[in-house]
């Protein structure tokens, strides 16, 4: 491989990379742009997530990479394997090992810690684009704070369902100031977001835009005085580890409409049912 | 105490160019008054009207707003901040297509709730609470609160876009052909109630037409303009009834009378 970079990308583009997310994580939810570069996955596959692991990946790091919270679906084998080619460095499934964590869809069950940093996809970075098509016209409402638009969005859900029915990709306020799409994790993991001892990055390659949370960062999700914020939750817990507290996803198991519910987080329910062993 | 007036426009121009959006512009309105902007297309009545609500970045001339705390702006020179502040509290803008100053593809009661939003409100129930009370004023059925606007009538529409502009009681409405498109009968109905909603709420307004009924209803001064000049002003019956300058015995003598 040594006809490849370290990382992949040529140390120009890194530098260029972290100069961004240095920029990101000063202005916590701020959307830098960069200059994003063709990968070679597709967009839409994660290009955003994988400039910002090459940027900052070194040959010490241990990588983890989940989408959908599982750690063995094409897309997190497939960039797990790129950048063990292209930089050598160990792998791991286990949350609590993994020095860098890219993911896609979901913040992993096993608490983050301190000196962490976890990568998330994100396709559209603009929370606003939703009531607001212009480009020059979102960027102006984030600089005077011109935020009640947002609300509008969580009003229509409540006229319509009786209740805020966004679900994933809830859009939160980064530390009392900057609106910020958190990509489309469930809002279930809204709540890791506050005050998260790991850093966070985003990276939205199509979009060439990059934005941070830094550790400890307050981090609120958008709601009205009298329909408080809530994450989902099940009447049944895990089928196959028994957790009561992780993020269910339903599967289909037979041709006869026999369905589970167990954790989207592979690597915390394997691990919860070997400590039961 | 001497009364000032709310807005104080002096020496407005705006050029494209070479051609003059409108040329030395200058009036004040004062507090409840409602002044009428007539004359014919492209007369530069539009670009006045956006160069005052900001919308248009005017090339000279001044236009000072008394806020309500007393102080006066120039609106010209102050941050972009502060004025789409203003714009969110103090102002409203009726387009003359309800498609511009309306969220079509958010409900009525969404669409009265967003500016009260915009200035900080945070509870679902009093937003709704206020949203159908403004629905009522501007006589829409309450049980109309959760449909989208693309499902009204035109006149519900205009009425619709009304009732959002009033809710956080703005101070002065811009209105840009207000009944424009709408027929005659719906048009009667919603000059009475932006008559009566004018007087009742005291507010000021300045209203573009090109309508001289609408105009002989709802103001109470008029400026002509022609050219992008104001070439006559005045009490709204004295200038209808008296018109002085050719160009607005022109413009009254072509109203048809049916």
């Amino acid at each position: 491989m040594s006809a490849y970079n370290f990382a992949y990308l040529d140390e120009q583009t890194k530098r260029m990379i972290r100069r961004s997310i240095l920029k990101a994580v000063a202005i916590p939810g701020y959307q830098v742009p960069f200059g994003s570069r063709e990968m070679p996955l597709s967009y839409g596959w994660g290009t955003g997530g994988v400039q910002v692991t090459a940027g900052v990946i070194g040959p010490d790091d241990v990588l983890k990479v989940i989408d959908q919270g599982a750690d063995d679906t094409t897309n997190a084998v497939s960039i797990r394997r790129f950048f063990a080619r292209m930089t050598g460095v160990k792998t791991t499934t286990r949350t609590e090992d993994a020095t860098l964590i890219q993911t896609r869809h979901r913040i992993p069950e096993t608490p983050l810690r301190a000196g962490q940093i976890v990568v998330f996809q994100v396709p559209i970075p603009e929370p606003l684009r939703w009531l607001e098509p212009r480009e020059a016209e979102t960027r102006k409402m984030h600089a005077l704070e011109e935020y009640g638009v947002m609300h509008v969005r969580l009003y229509e859900d409540i006229t319509q369902h009786g209740r805020v029915a966004t679900a994933y990709d809830y859009p939160v306020r980064v530390n009392g100031r900057y609106i910020m799409r958190p990509s489309p994790i469930p809002k279930f993991d809204n709540p890791k977001l506050d005050r998260s001892p790991a850093l966070l990055l985003f990276g939205a390659g199509r979009e060439k835009r990059i934005y941070a949370v830094p550790p400890w960062t307050p981090v609120k999700s958008l709601d009205f005085e009298d329909h408080p914020f809530t994450i989902e939750k099940w009447d049944q817990p895990c089928g196959v580890c028994g957790s009561r507290d992780s993020f269910l996803d339903e599967v289909i198991v037979d041709d006869k409409g026999g369905r589970l519910l167990v954790c989207s987080d592979t690597d915390y329910c394997e691990r919860r049912r070997e400590d039961q062993r | 105490m001497i009364p000032r007036p709310l807005l104080s426009v002096r020496g407005l121009t705006k050029r494209y160019g070479q051609r003059v959006g409108c040329l030395d512009i200058g009036f004040d309105l004062w507090p409840g008054e409602v002044l009428g902007v007539v004359g014919e297309s492209g007369s530069g009545k539009t670009t006045l009207l956006h160069c005052l609500s900001g919308r248009l970045e005017p090339n000279s001339g001044s236009v000072s707003f008394s806020q309500r705390d007393g102080s006066v702006v120039d609106l010209l020179q102050v941050p972009e901040a502060a004025r789409r502040r203003l714009a969110r509290t103090d102002w409203a803008l009726v387009h003359q297509n309800p498609r511009d100053g309306l969220r079509m593809g958010v409900s009525a009661g969404g669409n009265v709730g967003e500016r009260l939003m915009g200035v900080g409100a945070r509870h679902y129930g009093q937003i709704r609470g206020q949203a159908l009370d403004w629905l009522e004023q501007v006589e829409i059925p309450q049980d109309r609160v959760d449909d989208l606007p693309v499902e009204f009538s035109g006149g519900m529409q205009q009425r619709l876009q009304i009732a959002r502009c009033l809710v956080t009681r703005p101070r002065l409405v811009f209105m840009d052909e207000p009944t424009g498109g709408l027929d005659a009968s719906v048009q009667a109905r919603l000059l009475d109630l932006l008559r009566s909603l004018v007087a009742d709420l005291h507010l000021s307004a300045i209203v573009v037409t090109h309508d001289l009924a609408v105009a002989r209803l709802l103001a109470h001064r008029l400026l002509v303009m022609k050219d992008g000049e104001v070439v006559e002003s005045g009490l709204t019956d004295q200038v209808l009834d008296d018109p002085q300058h050719p160009y607005s015995q022109l413009l009254v003598s072509s109203v048809l009378q049916p």
